[in-house]
């Protein structure tokens, strides 16, 4: 039956769905049982599923990550949740040095099943320790999945197939994105290891590719660029490590123009990783302007409103940027 | 700034004679012992030792060449451990791990085979000495980051406990990994929560070269367990039957659900951090005398004293045995030498369990 859901509602669905079907599905982190239950994207579950399986945690984000990779060893599908990305780099080794390495260094004997969910909780003056988006760090890493959902459907289906795969998945997702909303059919158990990128807006004149809110930027400012007559095709990453080049070189290959937009930082990150697949790809000669990409300045976040205003890429950004490469 | 000095006054609530090799070196007292079990237990020592003896002599001609971190003089506190432990049992290792997966039951040719690099290896090749793997015995995974697996032993236990098996998790680690911050988030999830956990701390007093004095303001790591308000228990790591019985008890505690233990076995290491020299030049107090010293504090001869006493184990029974063992170990040897190595494509295999897009 279709019906229209938000983001954070998927992912509320998504741990509602695998709770109550999969039993050997726990939840561990910080805020679990808090009154603001993680921007509401979790909210009772805690009520409904048992304190003994959405367990709130110390301050301990070293050692909640660690369990979940422990805990995934023996039959549990462990959920653990770090609700802003900046505290789970108290996790990097367990998530680094033990999740991501555990199945290759050992034989493929042993492999932590465990998701890893952090936010990416931007904006509102919160400034440079609340405020990253590290998701190209963990994309470098064999060995771990990322997993950056765009639409409500995906928060929740990748979601799902997040806990259900038998590899270690880091999930993020953006706050920014929390009231978008999608008609929905059921729930779809997709195999991770087979998604990837999708073309969700078609066009001819320039790829945008991004992830996660760099769709809606892309989306948005495809929409206001069809009032002057361009035709933008955006695609939509979904899942960035392993990643799947292959639909954005087919994609280029038809508009010949592409921009690339992310909300992490220029320097090694997910941009210019795409833009890098693409032109060790496809012939110089065949593009029409030169590969652009458009991140957020190469600085810690800042606080104070107006300096926000200015360090995040803005719908008009990516317009201006779309009209000098096509024009 | 003045360099750190070991301060010559004794702490008074640290590890005491227990840290003095000229203590502690009688043969053990075996009455009311199980003299097989006791045999048993010696002769596992004795595996023990004979294989890291070898692997010492193989690094040294450069047979073998991943990093070896041997446990040559601390065998009591991996045997008297493991006997407590059934392959339901989750006990994971570190860096200096050959005696843990030995005392378990790990196979002897899987890890001669794993140390040459080859595919029939404990870890198919893939781990080298410091990555050991034997889930079948209960052994679930050794790594080299040095507190790196004891959240994962404390995710173990979490799971046990939430699927309601009475199997304890087991993290191995030494002083040195005292002063990494995960431990304290781990013995304190652990107390906070109840869990089948057993900490068990080697004390060789030494983290590679660094003697403990120069790196924590008191010798006895049992002080964190207390800390975290977690039953403890202090002994001489190259007293079996001291292991074993502190073993017991905090293993049956943890089993009947009523919460973790923590184990600080003193002991010594007769090699150096890695490799098969005796190191003796590096730290402040590891010396020709020392090592001397600590070597009369051997924990196999001090059980096979006691079982020589008691006429239960003689000298031809262990020339017997260590036979055996040079029998056994040629030929693990021998077969890891002509054993293949990894096929090449196993490079980009088991990066991820379910297969990659491309």
């Amino acid at each position: 039956m279709k019906r229209t859901i938000n983001y954070s509602q998927g992912i509320w669905e998504a741990f509602d769905y695998v709770l109550a079907n999969y039993p050997e599905t726990f939840i561990l982190g910080q805020g679990v049982w808090s009154p603001w239950y993680v921007g509401s994207s979790m909210t009772d579950l805690d009520k409904k599923y048992g304190k003994e399986r959405v367990i709130d945690s110390p301050v301990s984000e070293g050692v909640c990550t660690g369990i979940g990779v422990g805990a995934s060893l023996f039959g549990h599908r462990p959920i653990i949740i770090h609700p802003r990305m900046d505290f789970m780099i108290l996790a990097m080794d367990s998530i680094v040095n033990q999740a991501a390495k555990w199945s290759y260094m050992l034989g493929g004997q042993a492999n932590p099943c465990v998701t890893i969910r952090s936010i990416i909780n931007r904006g509102g003056e919160q400034g440079a320790q609340h405020s990253q988006a590290l998701h190209s760090w963990f994309a470098h890493i064999p060995g771990l999945r990322v997993v950056m959902p765009y639409s409500p459907k995906d928060a929740r289906d990748l979601l799902i197939a997040s806990v259900l795969s038998n590899d270690p998945v880091l999930y993020i997702d953006d706050r920014w994105l929390y009231e978008q909303e999608e008609e929905v059919g059921d729930v779809e158990e997709l195999d991770l290891s087979k998604q990837g990128p999708r073309v969700i807006l078609e066009g001819k004149d320039i790829t945008i590719v991004g992830a996660s809110y760099s769709c809606l930027l892309g989306l948005e400012a495809a929409k206001q660029l069809q009032k002057e007559g361009f035709s933008c095709e955006v695609i939509d990453l979904r899942v960035i490590n392993p990643l799947d080049i292959s639909p954005v070189i087919k994609s280029v290959r038809k508009t010949k123009r592409v921009l690339a937009l992310d909300g992490g930082w220029k320097n090694c990150g997910l941009a210019g990783e795409v833009i890098a697949s693409i032109v060790e790809n496809i012939e110089p000669t065949s593009f029409l302007s030169k590969p652009a990409r458009l991140t957020i300045p190469d600085v810690p976040a800042p606080t104070s409103l107006e300096l926000e205003k200015k360090y995040y890429p803005s719908v008009e950004e990516v317009c201006h940027l779309i009209r000098r490469c096509i024009q | 700034m003045e360099a750190r000095k070991w301060i010559e006054e004794p702490h008074r609530e640290g590890l005491g004679d227990l840290a003095d090799p000229q203590k502690f070196r009688h043969s053990l007292l075996i009455h009311n012992q199980d003299t097989n079990k006791l045999i048993i237990q010696l002769e596992k020592m004795l595996l023990i030792r004979a294989v890291e003896e070898r692997i010492a002599e193989l690094v040294s001609t450069r047979e073998v060449n991943c990093p070896c971190h041997l446990s040559v003089g601390q065998e009591g506190v991996a045997v008297g451990i493991a006997q407590h432990l059934t392959p339901q049992d989750r006990a994971f290792g570190n860096h200096r791990s050959h005696s843990h997966y030995l005392a378990m039951g790990g196979n002897v040719d899987s890890l001669f085979a794993e140390v040459f690099g080859k595919k029939t290896g404990c870890s198919k090749g893939m781990g080298g000495s410091m990555h050991l793997f034997a889930g079948d015995v209960g052994f679930h995974g050794s790594v080299p980051i040095v507190a790196g697996t004891i959240p994962l032993a404390v995710g173990a236990a979490l799971s046990a406990k939430l699927s309601g098996s009475d199997a304890v998790g087991v993290a191995f680690f030494g002083d040195g990994a005292c002063e990494e911050g995960i431990v304290h988030e781990s013995l304190n999830f652990a107390s906070v929560m109840k869990l089948p956990m057993i900490f068990v701390v080697e004390n060789n007093l030494y983290s590679s070269h660094m003697d403990i004095h120069l790196r924590q303001p008191n010798d006895s790591t049992a002080r964190f367990a207390k800390a975290h308000h977690m039953d403890y228990r202090v002994i001489d790591g190259n007293d079996v039957i001291a292991v074993d019985e502190a073993a017991s008890e905090l293993i049956r505690r943890a089993r009947a659900g009523d919460g973790p233990g923590f184990l600080e076995a003193v002991t010594y290491r007769w090699l150096g951090h890695v490799g098969g020299s005796a190191d003796i030049d590096v730290g402040i107090r590891r010396s020709v005398s020392e090592l001397a010293n600590w070597k009369e504090r051997d924990p196999i001869r001090r059980l096979f004293k006691a079982l020589e006493n008691n006429q239960v184990y003689s000298a031809s029974m262990l020339q017997a045995y260590q036979d055996h063992l040079d029998n056994l170990i040629q030929s693990a040897v021998k077969k890891a030498k002509e054993d293949p190595w990894p096929d090449p494509e196993s490079l980009y295999e088991n990066v991820y369990y379910s297969r990659a897009i491309g």
